[in-house]
């Protein structure tokens, strides 16, 4: 599994009020979401992502209500993973558990910039900055995460358990 | 190495002797919860599994609260598909629009958890059930639909942060400004991944509502779960509202914590945070000039009956401020109903204060009292960011029901200390 992409670059604690508000939850909708992705902390993500395109950012990641509709919008918007030095911990289940791709990787999030374009090879955890011709390191996931991922999140998972 | 009493709880639902932090579970589920905006993605993972039934009809909770009574034609439809859902599955706890109330209140009062229970909740503050010394936490529609199908929930066993909490807080100070105060301390991301267990002898200080508005803003501090240890006032308010066997545990006395903090509760000022982040806190005392548009007294944080007599008791015979909107909105029914009855909802009315519905309402931005670009508010909820209350460019600042009954008064953040 890999991805490539150029990146969107964010701060601390982007919370999920701020990644799709409260007043677009009356739909689960996952195109409609997108439309409304990041819209009160980056006005023209919608009109400038890319299929493929990566989310970096710093600290917490995620962080606030446990709207599974955050990382529906961000991977319906076209987002092929999301590296952040941490994420909270609920975006990070739901994350895994709807199959969108995440990393942390704090040496990643500090030496790329907002526009580089990044390889990503998920197995490996390796993220490879093309513009800077940098590599890190991502912590790897483990066994029963990986098990979740293979099968493209967790009710892929469950059905092949029953 | 002994266990925290957030692990202990996870052992015994894994059915296993032993867990270690970081190690990855199955527990068992005593209650699978969800709301209206969060059901229906996991009413619709829940038909792709392929199960006919939910796991336990018992144990199965959903509370349509955020945007109800519908505020629109989509909300309308979310609602109607939960609803379908729901009495299909022969779902025993649904509650409609005139039994309900913001789950987070109407959960414990239902008597639908008790010490020693693992719950899982489609909401980021499900772990207000910690106050009870139940292991309580968020999670996605996902996981509620799995958790409805199975009966099961996978968990990264947490490590803990010990607060031991010494003295008695005074009269303007409640667990709103101490749960503030811990995270201002600690920051918004100072307990990721982590339980928060409060003990020590100051817990017996606290009311079940300070421990419920503390428990519930565990996440505001990145917390998995937060949990308090169970005393005679837990097992008292457990008596008065469940029938269901429950089960204490306590801390090993060699387990191990990241850190330990000790706070001395007589010595904690009212808190507020301010704009954007909830670790953003300064005291009563250093806040200086701040005029509001709004007020807001309610939420799953602060909706309850102390929250509104400390209100009320501020307003009494008074007026709120010229031009200053007030919405006070009760956590449940039977919260609205007992505030009827001791004269409160009087008292707020007379006091030009509008009172609602049980609903999450303006807490989240949804209906019932949304900020214009560049309005601000005090809020007795529980989240400040960006946007969260209305439009992008307002502003939310959060307190606790007497700084917000006092403000109410001024029309600027004020000390409930200089008015009553
Ligand atoms: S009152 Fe606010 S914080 Fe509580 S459940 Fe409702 S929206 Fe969430």
């Amino acid at each position: 599994m890999r991805a490539q992409g150029t990146v969107f670059k964010y701060g601390n604690n982007v919370d999920t009020d701020v990644i799709i508000p409260a007043r677009y939850l009356n739909t689960s909708d996952p195109e409609e979401l997108a439309k409304h992705c990041m819209e009160d902390i980056d006005e023209g993500f919608q009109q400038k992502v890319k299929s493929g395109d990566i989310i970096v950012a710093d600290k917490n990641f995620g962080c606030g209500s446990s709207r599974e509709h955050a990382p529906i919008a961000i991977k319906a918007a076209g987002i092929s993973c999301v590296i952040a030095s941490s994420f909270a911990r609920i975006f990070y289940r739901n994350a895994i558990n709807i199959g969108l791709p995440i990393l942390e990787c704090e040496e990643a999030v500090k030496s790329i910039d907002a526009g580089d374009e990044i390889e990503v090879d998920f197995k490996a955890g390796t993220i490879y900055n093309v513009t800077k011709e940098q590599s890190y390191q991502a912590q790897g996931f483990p066994e029963f995460m990986q098990k979740l991922m293979a099968a493209d999140g967790l009710i892929g998972y469950i059905r092949g358990n029953l | 190495m002994g266990m925290t009493m957030t692990q202990k709880i996870l052992a015994a639902h894994a059915g296993l002797e032993v867990v270690k932090a970081g190690e990855l579970i199955q527990a068992d589920l005593d209650l699978v919860l969800g709301n209206d905006i969060t059901t229906p993605v996991a009413v619709k993972e829940f038909e792709k599994i392929g199960v006919k039934e939910v796991f336990d009809k018992k144990k199965v909770a959903i509370v349509p609260d955020h945007f109800t009574p519908n505020k629109d034609i989509k909300t309308a439809e979310q609602c109607k598909m939960i609803r379908e859902f729901a009495h299909e599955k022969e779902v025993e706890n649904y509650f409609e629009v005139g039994e309900m109330g913001i789950e987070h209140g109407l959960i414990p009062e239902k008597g639908l958890v008790v010490p020693g229970d693992v719950v899982i909740g489609a909401d980021s503050h499900t772990c207000t059930y910690g106050a009870l010394g139940a292991f309580s936490t968020g999670i996605g529609s996902t996981d509620m639909a799995a958790g409805m199908a199975t009966g099961k929930c996978w968990f990264k066993v947490p490590s803990a942060i010990k607060f031991v909490l010494k003295g008695k807080p005074s009269k303007w100070v409640s667990g709103k400004d101490i749960i503030l105060h811990i995270i201002g301390m600690i920051g918004v991301d100072g307990a990721l991944y982590k339980s928060m267990e409060f003990v020590g002898e100051g817990v017996s200080n606290l009311s079940m509502d300070d421990r419920f508005a503390m428990a519930n803003m565990a996440i505001e501090a990145g917390g998995k779960n937060g949990i308090f240890m169970v005393d005679d006032k837990t097992l008292a308010y457990v008596k008065e509202h469940s029938s269901k066997d429950y089960t204490i545990y306590t801390a090993d006395e060699d387990a191990e914590y990241d850190n330990v903090y000790e706070i001395d509760l007589s010595a904690v000022r009212p808190t507020i945070a301010f704009p954007h982040l909830p670790d953003n806190t300064r005291t009563i005392d250093e806040v200086g000039d701040v005029k509001i548009d709004q007020v807001v007294i309610g939420s799953c944080t602060n909706g309850r009956i102390e929250d509104l007599r400390v209100a009320a008791e501020i307003l009494k015979d008074k007026k709120v401020a010229k031009g200053l909107r007030v919405i006070v909105f009760p956590v449940t029914q039977k919260v609205y109903l007992q505030a009827l009855q001791e004269g409160l909802i009087e008292t707020f009315i007379k006091a030009n204060v509008v009172v609602s519905t049980p609903t999450c309402g303006p807490c989240l931005g949804g209906h019932m009292g949304i900020l214009a670009k560049g309005e601000r508010a005090i809020a007795t909820t529980n989240r400040n960011f960006v946007g969260r209350m209305g439009h992008p460019e307002s502003e939310v600042y959060l307190a606790s029901p007497a700084v917000a009954a006092a403000s109410a008064l001024t029309g600027k953040i004020s000390n409930p200390e200089d008015i009553a």
